[in-house]
């Protein structure tokens, strides 16, 4: 059925990114063609791999933008993959039932038996989240790793998805954004978590938290002034600075 | 969006077979065709073929086209499935017209009622066309009410510039035709140019900023991309170079499609015997270039959004 929910749970499973963690190493996209490529999307092809025109099925792209201009300029990094959005347009235009939002999680998949691959899912996305494998002619997108997820074989600590699990400086994170008391939700509204492309009025269940702002006005890192003074007036530290201070001293 | 021949063969060739099954159809049901079997052969003949083989074009261009099949059964969410479902109810009652008007010379009664159905489910696929794309949020050139009012629009034009061609052939009244012919062309041109007008000036629906969400930082611009080669996403989506000349692509398609047809629809009003039959049919294929290069470019003058994350700033 391509229709979407219409009891739907309110069990929201999605990411939460972190653009001011993310360094945009390209480890989410990696270790997630890695998992998915053996995964329930298997294989994700690659055609002419060592070639000059390389090409292949990604579901989590990397990309860099830069905002802002001069010393207030800032280089994000960028990951881009589905966000499942609870009124996902790839869902409904589907004319063959391939595609759609489960009811009980809200993660949007693909049943790859039924896809006639006409293309129309990707056609709808704001997001590219969808890509089209002219090797196997279907059509293919991030699963959040449902065969991650609920694998009772992994350890619990490992029953998230692969981007989440690899990612080494812990700017992507896994959870119930459907529960505001779940430690993704509160990140949300702690960092002002948001919407890509709200004006698409999709509403997707995967947020994004932006860069934190500079720590002052100028746009320089100024962590030196939380050091000590080095030359403090008064005091016992003053009066300690004033008896060792002589001429020739570093100050 | 990515141009595939495919598509634009099967909007065009529909859109024309539905136009045509329109008005056979709607001229049956009131009485103002004769039931002589060569002129049904010919006139659901050249619309079913047009039909057929524009839906199985359709199917080229798919991964899988023997599952196409299961294409009919979402029909409660996408509009793909209701076209489907339409397109193939409409083989019912032309059947029925055509066995009848074919083998028995009979189209009044009972049968000049399934003509009209034919009409009625002819007009709707072709809606349903229109709607596949004006569905789609995220190419804002598309997601418009014009977008299927054009496509009706379009199709009833082709459909009646061909069928006044079969009356030429068979040399039956033409003057009504002529007429709901050259006004279809006209409001087919306006209709068109206003919808070239309306895209070129139109707000931006989105920007760099509202797809990364990094506005208040400042312009947002695109500093690396994720593949050094193109992916799926840039082939599909991020055509560019019928807009590089889109400006002359207009022109022909004015042209072809539109102005030369209403002059030669004209001129073989005003000729008759075998030149009008000359006239007529060189407006008809002539028309056709036009649409096609129509087609083409309500493809790939479209700017999918996604591309706000490979370099573009607004869409």
């Amino acid at each position: 059925m391509t229709s979407l929910p219409a009891n739907p749970s309110p069990t929201k499973l999605g990411l939460v990114v972190d653009l001011d963690i993310c360094v945009g190493c390209h480890a989410c996209a990696v270790n997630c063609k890695e998992w998915n490529t053996g995964g329930y999307h298997a294989p994700l092809t690659d055609t002419n791999p060592y070639g000059t025109d390389p090409s292949g099925v990604w579901f989590n792209r990397v990309h860099a933008f830069e905002a802002g201009e001069g010393k207030a300029g800032r280089t994000v990094h960028f990951p881009r993959s589905c966000l499942h959005c609870e009124d996902a347009p790839c869902v409904t235009v589907c004319p063959t039932g391939a595609s759609y939002k489960r009811d009980e999680d809200g993660i949007v998949l693909i049943d790859e038996s039924m896809c006639i691959g006409c293309k129309l899912c990707s056609w709808s996305c704001p997001y590219g989240a969808r890509e089209y494998d002219a090797d196997v002619g279907v059509m293919k997108k991030c699963t959040l790793c449902i065969d991650r997820i609920y694998n009772e074989n992994m350890e619990i600590v490992d029953r998230v998805p692969a981007c989440v699990a690899t990612c080494p400086a812990g700017a992507r994170h896994f959870g119930d954004l459907g529960d505001p008391a779940s430690d993704v939700s509160r990140l949300v509204v702690d960092r002002d978590g948001y919407d890509l492309m709200p004006e698409m009025e999709i509403r997707p269940t995967n947020k994004y938290l932006p860069p934190r702002p500079r720590r002052d006005e100028d746009g320089a890192i100024t962590a030196a002034t939380s050091m000590e003074d080095a030359s403090p007036e008064g005091g016992f530290l003053g009066w300690v600075d004033k008896l060792l201070s002589g001429a020739g001293d570093v100050k | 969006m990515n141009p595939a021949y495919s598509v634009i063969f099967f909007t065009t060739a529909s859109g024309l077979g539905y136009g045509l099954l329109a008005f056979i159809g709607v001229f049956v049901s009131l009485g103002l065709l004769p039931a002589d079997r060569w002129l049904g052969l010919w006139g659901l003949g050249v619309a079913l073929a047009a039909i057929t083989f524009g839906l199985l074009a359709s199917t080229f261009h798919l991964g899988h086209p023997e599952r196409a099949w299961r294409a009919v059964t979402q029909w409660r969410s996408s509009w793909l499935a209701r076209e489907g479902v339409v397109a193939l109810l409409t083989y019912v009652p032309a059947a029925v017209l055509g066995i009848s008007w074919v083998f028995f010379e009979q189209i009044s009664g009972g049968i000049a009622l399934a003509a009209l159905l034919v009409a009625v489910t002819s007009t709707i696929t072709v809606y349903c066309t229109g709607m596949i794309y004006a569905s789609i949020k995220a190419i804002p050139a598309w997601h418009q009410t014009a977008v299927p009012v054009n496509y009706v629009l379009l199709a009833a034009m082709t459909g009646a510039v061909w069928f006044l061609a079969l009356l030429h052939i068979f040399d039956l009244p033409t003057v009504p035709v002529t007429v709901i012919a050259v006004v279809l062309l006209v409001f087919g041109l306006a209709a068109k140019m206003n919808y070239w007008r309306q895209n070129d000036d139109a707000p931006v629906t989105s920007t760099s900023g509202t797809a990364t969400g990094l506005s208040e930082l400042g312009d947002v611009r695109l500093l690396e991309t994720p593949n050094t080669s193109a992916n799926y996403l840039n082939k599909e989506m991020g055509f560019k170079v019928a807009r590089k000349h889109a400006v002359k692509l207009r022109r022909i398609a004015i042209a072809t499609g539109f102005v030369v047809p209403i002059i030669f629809v004209i001129l073989a009003a005003l000729a008759s015997g075998i030149s009008a039959v000359f006239f007529s049919l060189f407006a008809a294929i002539i028309m056709m270039i036009g649409i096609v290069t129509e087609r083409w470019l309500f493809f790939a003058e479209a700017r999918h959004v996604v591309n706000l994350y490979y370099g573009e700033t607004t869409i």
